[in-house]
């Protein structure tokens, strides 16, 4: 008996991480969503088109001239410090108040979320999340054999009376969470935003069981209604919550520019992470920002995407409530660049996505936003990268495949065809629609 | 030596794992010393076939498109030789349905199966007949779409209360669907090149309950071992079963029949893929591996039936 060389020549090589770095059918399927002809409600892509081509070119040409040996040249890992002025300036934005040696300038936010669990995290270590959590985290927390337990939420974000006790039985396994993620306004996926008690909670659960918090916060600019939230690390003084800003929602996400508020000793770990990681954050980036910053109002330009977004969310909510069968629920989001729709569970979206495609459209399954395998009746759907008509369409298309598969399974089981939204009651504004709620809902209703 | 055009890519859902065969076969026809043209299959393939005019189409997609006669039918059409089989046995081999038929025909064992297109169920109450069916093969079930070569959509219903979704999963795929006898046993692939079966491999998936899509393409997570540890009796009854289905089926110069042999020692064919995948991890490379045949040596081969197919017409 021999086995085949090639891959065994390889597979012995690979560090036992690499094996739950898990590449899936989905991964498969969203290389056809990036075909043109795909009207992709997958992306997180923010809008560039409407940045102005002539400031862009001021900056360069600034740099150019005023600081072109310095743009070319490595910097200091911990960022240069007019970039960090930049930084004091949004954050200041939201309510923060930050010293320039308190942050360090990372090559985007996720690297962030990398050097943190870097940082923290040894294989078997717990790191508490929401149910559903950013996808783009979940490699990150698996390649570190993190073990995530997903906290759920509701439309008021992450329960933190369940967070409790999944600490309580944590605890009395002997074992302690290193780091709480979360992504407390307008998070990603579910569109939903933690309400101001239970930010307050949260904080103070940390400060109890001395446990830290990543606060991730992309999009808390990006707010469309009701009243700013207070950022976590504002309520607890930056003790045990450590916070993450990027650039890439209120400028670029091609200039890969982010940001980490930690402790001093936490930092000092993360600086060494990142030294190891690149060295420094692109130097160019840094001085772009701080270019723009001078060259122009950038919360004018935070503003005018606020109008565009917050147009597209409504039309995506309409569309949504015009298309989709009555037996979907989504939320409504204040902020941010997502909504999250829940099907009926016997709906697999990731099978789901293979239908859509073949008209045409995308959007990200709901598994990708757990670790346990839940979430597969439930989308992610963006609004921010695509035109209203697009939307339009999109969510037309969607709306179809999910009623035609509504549809086969009540014929299959003898239940009632699908119905439109429109036809029947309104969907509750705000609500984040778990599968359990939407049970109760349904029966209440009397279907 | 030849200028050959390599087709992959396209928007088939394995897409992905095409582009990988067709780069893999691209460096090696280069080492060949053949011109290579590398071409992602889109909305202007006859303009970009007709400018690059290739003396051979080394067709590298898998699933829709590539491997069910469409690009085949459209090579004819320019009067390009390209790799594998024929427009006709395209159309046998990735429709499930019709090829389990044949195989029934033939007296080649397959596993029991209904078959089902959505029209039936919605409308001439297909539904009803679920009971009979379930009666009739036992669970679990495997409730796979009738074409694509993957595990894409493939689900298993242990008991009636999965059945449903699992259809409504697998017409994801496909508007018609196979409810097959689940067989418990070991998961064998004969390949085939030029009529001579190659050593028989065996795919043993790690820790995965079911051999499934991400296995089937991700080094390390299923093992694979080739010659399979079988009997000789085993193995020359695969070999001939194998072989039947791909003369059956009119399977030229390539191809990889899957069969599964069940605790009993009963070997039953499930599927034939005409273009299995050419990638590190897929079965046809590594079968001619074992038999001597370095990577290079087995594209060169293809490419060499493809020409002396157009020279014999």
């Amino acid at each position: 008996m021999s086995t085949s060389r090639d891959i065994e020549r390889y597979a012995a090589l690979f560090a036992s991480r690499t094996k739950v770095m898990k590449s899936s059918a989905m991964r498969d399927l969203m290389a056809v969503t990036a075909r043109p002809e795909v009207i992709s409600l997958a992306g997180g892509l923010p809008d560039t088109s409407t940045f102005p081509p002539d400031t862009f070119a001021a900056v360069a040409q600034r740099i150019a001239t005023e600081s072109c040996a310095k743009a070319l040249q490595y910097g200091p890992t911990e960022g240069l410090d007019e970039t960090k002025a930049c930084i004091a300036e949004v954050m200041a934005a939201e309510g923060m108040r930050v010293d320039h040696e308190d942050l360090i300038v990372t090559t985007g936010g996720q690297q962030v979320i990398d050097l943190v669990t870097k940082t923290l995290i040894d294989p078997g270590d717990v790191v508490i999340a929401e149910g559903p959590t950013y996808p783009g985290a979940v490699p990150v927390f698996s390649s570190y054999q993190a073990d995530v337990v997903q906290v759920d939420m509701d439309s008021d974000g992450m329960r933190i009376d369940l967070l409790e006790e999944k600490l309580d039985r944590l605890d009395r396994d002997g074992r302690r969470p290193k780091f709480i993620y979360t992504v407390p306004s307008f998070q990603n996926p579910a569109g939903v935003t933690m309400s101001l008690p239970r930010r307050r909670r949260l904080v103070e659960v940390a400060h109890e069981r001395e446990l830290l918090v990543l606060e991730d916060n992309p999009y808390g600019l990006l707010r469309y209604e009701g009243d700013a939230p207070t950022p976590l690390l504002s309520l607890d003084g930056g003790i045990y919550v450590m916070y993450l800003g990027t650039f890439s929602k209120i400028l670029s996400p091609g200039i890969r520019l982010g940001w980490v508020v930690a402790p001093p000793p936490v930092l000092e770990k993360i600086n060494l992470g990142k030294q190891a990681a690149d060295l420094c954050t692109s130097t160019l980036s840094q001085l772009m920002v701080q270019a723009y910053f001078e060259e122009s109002r950038w919360r004018d330009y935070v503003e005018s995407l606020t109008e565009v977004y917050r147009a597209r969310r409504d039309t995506m909510l309409d569309a949504l409530a015009e298309h989709f069968p009555r037996q979907a629920e989504w939320t409504r989001p204040a902020g941010g660049l997502f909504i999250w729709a829940t099907l009926p569970d016997f709906i697999d979206t990731t099978n789901l996505l293979a239908r859509a495609l073949r008209d045409n459209v995308a959007f990200v399954p709901g598994e990708a936003a757990f670790l346990d395998g839940r979430g597969r009746n439930s989308m992610r759907l963006n609004f921010s990268g695509s035109d209203e008509d697009a939307i339009r369409e999109g969510i037309r298309r969607i709306g179809e495949v999910v009623t035609e598969q509504v549809d086969l399974y009540g014929t299959l089981t003898g239940e009632r065809p699908a119905v439109r939204a429109k036809e029947t009651a309104s969907v509750d504004d705000n609500v984040l629609r778990l599968p359990e709620r939407a049970e109760r809902k349904r029966r209440a209703r009397g279907s | 030596m030849s200028r050959v055009a390599v087709l992959k890519g396209g928007r088939s859902l394995e897409r992905q794992v095409s582009l990988r065969s067709g780069a893999r076969s691209e460096d090696a026809l280069a080492r060949l010393g053949h011109e290579v043209v590398s071409l992602d299959v889109d909305a202007d393939l006859i303009q970009r076939l007709r400018d690059a005019a290739p003396e051979v189409a080394f067709i590298a997609m898998h699933g829709r498109d590539g491997e069910d006669g469409t690009i085949q039918e459209l090579l004819e059409i320019l009067d390009i030789p390209y790799t594998g089989s024929r427009v006709v046995a395209c159309i046998r081999a990735t429709d499930k349905v019709l090829a389990k038929h044949l195989m029934l025909e033939a007296g080649i064992p397959t596993p029991d199966f209904f078959a089902f297109s959505e029209t039936a169920f919605r409308e001439l109450g297909a539904a009803d007949a679920l009971p009979a069916i379930e009666e009739r093969l036992d669970f679990p079930i495997v409730v796979k779409p009738s074409s694509g070569g993957s595990a894409l959509g493939i689900k298993f219903a242990r008991s009636a209360g999965d059945v449903p979704a699992a259809l409504v999963a697998a017409f994801s795929y496909d508007s018609r669907v196979l409810l097959e006898r689940y067989v418990d046993g070991r998961d064998l692939a004969v390949s085939i090149l030029d009529g001579e079966p190659l050593p028989v491999v065996e795919a043993v998936p790690r820790d995965e309950e079911f051999y499934d899509f991400e296995a089937r393409y991700e080094i390390g997570r299923t093992d694979f071992i080739c010659p399979a540890d079988l009997p000789p009796d085993v193995t020359a009854r695969a070999h001939d079963l194998a072989l039947r289905t791909y003369n059956l089926l009119g399977c030229e110069a390539f191809a990889r029949v899957d069969l599964m042999l069940d605790r009993e020692g009963e070997l039953t064919v499930l599927e034939v893929n005409l273009i299995p995948g050419l990638t590190e991890t897929s079965l046809l490379p590594q079968a001619a591996e074992a038999a001597g045949i370095s990577f290079d040596e087995l594209v060169g081969r293809i490419v060499e039936l493809a020409t002396a197919r157009a020279a014999a017409y």
